[in-house]
């Protein structure tokens, strides 16, 4: 993808669709084409838009799986079974809520802010598909290598807490309100120890994109354990997983929420496509963090090659199993333990884990300087 | 900066006040500073209804008081028109009251643990409490056809024997649910976020919980040894070997273990039913309707139905899953009750939230309240 850069040499999806086209050699027969317009730019145009609407058909896909698997695997900790009867497993259940939310009313609150309260449910869900863009899914899989791409992660989610807070302004509810206002408190609570222990990570590679980071985890310690950050950060990985529980608002910390103390938080007011929004964004968002813990700690889209198969369609492979992985954990927290207090949170956030944050980035400062790694 | 204090009305309808209950909360930010109850919103006049009923006709509305835990709502009322009318029953029925009671004791804290973590926002409880919840239910199934509105305690004995394959299937129930209880300690008590919700919160002290009024798990819970089942042993208690189980600290977290200890003195004192229940009849003779053969018959109650006790009143409690139920009969010689009160434990052990929360959070106040366990139709009646 064109991003302004030309310094940026790791190949991505861009490039990968080039080679593809190149490969059954009509890339040539195209761009000719094109030229002969005078339109080279169009033919970009097409290409990063094919890129686009897969990324989006992707998100849309794993989020209608997402809560059919988060609702099963509760249903299975509960010794129940789930969703059963729409499809195999109740497989297309998500559709049928698709479905169902289309076709509700679409209340807007009489003495709502008409205009903040549609905004809200859009920037959230917009917000968090461009967090995908940086997103290393495989090699030369990624929308775009930005060279700030952790910044970019960090920066972007930031916008979320924003339009939480539009959402429960304007929908002029006290509990949205009270909601709108824990989720503000917590995510830039969390935000923070969240980038420092990322900065640990940074001081290791020396570089924000996160295919650098991602390449930076290949190969092996004594042959054996794979060169991932997790190990040479554990207390790093730790809080960045709790930063970023608490960042996706789930159990224990989904005080958004909080459905038993605040009836639905901020979206008490939505309802129909609006809150379908909140739900895709919820699920999105929840993908989209694995996928930055897994390229943070977890290695990346690294792996073991297997002969005969692209690299490309390995590391896709290895890429989504560890993202399932994490987002396995995520739920099975959610499953098993109880929320906690909103003062218990924040003094968490401030009192233990940024303190821990710093000391962690002091550890991987020190080790970089005296040339440890 | 000027602040000002945030009025919330939380509920009538909001997932956590279990039923029709309101908050008008006075709120500074997250802090409780003011906190009044209103209550009333399920009010049916059940009351009234006893005096309008016949004694037997108003059996199944004490049902609908606490339908959690019912049948220490029929042995109240049927205690206290036994007391006033003196009539004997025999020891079988009395063993089997005690049996469906203790068993009820269990349902309704398997239910109880299930919505307080529920309201802490861990909802795998919930499901396993209601998973065995079933099996006493559908117990209570072959026992009186009903599940939770039993209507099955009458005045001289209970309505019908113990069906066939009935004592098999509780010990069965007994055995499971020993087991149970240790999953669902592992689950809960050793979680250290359950721990910081409930430890040091809604703390109560035993003066205050006396002056308050407060009654069973939730006063023992602050460390007051109040159990009607001791104090004045009804029925067959005096005979049973169990402890009333007691905590000193006062707080959510005590509340919760006394209701945790006292399900296995419950399964302590089924053990003991099932092994030395008597033979014998279930209903006294005298009272019969028709004979008693012990055997199912189309005739379901065994009462007469038009029924006058001597002029009088009486003040019967008994130690029911939720604290003292208390019913006050007066009788004018007629076949219907002059006055029907209704002491609800429920009820007299909210009067103490307020105390509890203020200057606590909303999160506070959800596990406290959802400590003194209360239903509403017992809160309103």
């Amino acid at each position: 993808m064109w991003t302004g850069d030309t310094m940026i040499t790791n190949p991505n999806a861009y490039d990968l669709i080039v080679a593809i086209l190149n490969a059954i050699g009509v890339y040539n027969i195209i761009l000719g084409f094109f030229q002969a317009q005078g339109m080279e730019y169009v033919l970009r145009i097409i290409i990063v838009l094919v890129e686009v609407v897969v990324v989006v058909v992707f998100a849309l896909v794993t989020v209608m799986f997402l809560s059919w698997l988060e609702r099963k695997m509760f249903a299975v900790v509960q010794s129940r079974y789930g969703p059963m009867v729409t499809g195999p497993r109740g497989l297309f259940q998500p559709i049928a809520d698709g479905i169902k939310l289309l076709g509700k009313e679409d209340i807007i609150p009489a003495t709502a802010d008409r205009w903040i309260f549609t905004l809200a449910p859009f920037i959230v869900f917009v917000s968090v598909l461009l967090v995908f863009i940086p997103l290393p899914f495989g090699e030369s899989l990624i929308l775009s290598d930005l060279r700030v791409g952790l910044l970019y992660i960090i920066a972007i989610s930031a916008i979320t807490p924003v339009s939480i807070l539009l959402a429960g302004w304007a929908s002029n509810n006290k509990y949205s309100l009270m909601g709108a206002i824990r989720a503000v408190a917590q995510d830039i609570s969390y935000t923070i120890p969240l980038a420092i222990t990322a900065i640990a990570v940074v001081v290791f590679v020396g570089s924000l994109s996160t295919v650098d980071i991602v390449n930076a985890q290949q190969g092996y310690w004594f042959g054996v354990i794979p060169k991932w950050f997790i190990f040479l950060q554990p207390l790093g990985f730790i809080l960045f997983l709790i930063a970023c529980i608490a960042e996706m608002g789930r159990i224990p910390f989904d005080f958004q929420e909080s459905e038993q103390e605040l009836v639905a938080g901020f979206f008490t007011e939505y309802s129909g496509m609006k809150f379908a929004m909140f739900f895709l964004a919820e699920y999105a968002h929840l993908f989209a963090v694995s996928g930055i813990i897994v390229t943070i700690f977890l290695g990346g889209w690294t792996g073991p090659a297997i002969p005969l198969i692209p690299i490309q369609i390995t590391s896709l492979v290895y890429f989504v199993i560890k993202t399932y992985a994490v987002i396995f954990f995520a739920m099975w927290l959610r499953d098993t333990v109880p929320r906690v207090r909103i003062d218990q949170l924040l003094y968490l956030g401030w009192k233990i884990m940024i303190p821990l944050a710093l000391l962690n980035l002091l550890f991987a400062a020190f080790v970089v300087t005296a040339g440890v790694i | 900066m000027e602040t000002e204090t945030l009025l919330l009305n939380m509920g009538p309808v909001h997932p956590s006040t279990h039923g029709v209950l309101r908050f008008k909360l006075r709120m500074d930010g997250e802090i409780i500073r003011d906190c009044q109850i209103v209550v009333g919103y399920l009010h049916r006049g059940t009351e009234k209804f006893g005096e309008m009923k016949t004694y037997l006709q108003f059996i199944p509305y004490t049902d609908r008081l606490d339908y959690i835990a019912a049948m220490p709502n029929n042995y109240a009322y049927v205690k206290a028109v036994e007391e006033l009318a003196g009539i004997e029953v025999p020891q079988r029925a009395e063993y089997i009251r005690v049996l469906v009671m203790e068993l009820n004791r269990i349902v309704n804290h398997l239910v109880f643990m299930g919505s307080l973590l529920l309201d802490l926002g861990a909802s795998t409880m919930i499901m396993y409490g209601f998973r065995e919840r079933e099996n006493a239910l559908q117990l209570y199934e072959s026992l009186c056809g009903a599940r939770m509105t039993f209507n099955y305690i009458r005045p001289g004995g209970v309505r019908e024997d113990l069906p066939d394959g009935f004592i098999p299937k509780l010990n069965e129930f007994i055995k499971d649910m020993e087991k149970r209880i240790v999953d669902y300690e592992e689950l809960v008590n050793g979680n250290e976020i359950f721990l910081m919700r409930t430890k040091n919160i809604g703390v109560i002290s035993a003066e205050e919980a006396i002056n308050y009024g407060m009654t069973g798990p939730s006063m023992r819970g602050s460390g007051v040894d109040h159990d009607i089942r001791k104090l004045e042993p009804y029925s067959i208690y005096q005979d049973l070997d169990f402890r009333a189980c007691m905590r000193r600290e006062g707080d959510s977290y005590a509340r919760y273990l006394v209701r945790v200890d006292e399900m296995r003195e419950s399964l302590h004192i089924l053990k003991q039913i099932v092994d030395t229940l008597p033979e014998g009849k279930t209903i006294n003779q005298r009272y019969s309707f028709a004979p008693n053969t012990g055997a199912p018959s189309a005739v379901t109650s065994y009462f007469p139905r038009i029924f006058t006790p001597p002029e009088g009143e009486v003040y019967s409690r008994i130690e029911a899953p939720k604290g003292e139920l208390g019913f006050f009969v007066a009788s004018d010689g007629t076949t219907k009750p002059y006055r029907v009160k209704i002491r609800s434990p429920s009820f007299c052990n909210l009067v103490a939230l307020p105390k509890m929360v203020v200057g606590l959070k909303i999160p506070d106040l959800i596990a406290a309240f959802g400590t003194i366990d209360i239903v509403l139709g017992d809160v309103d009646r």
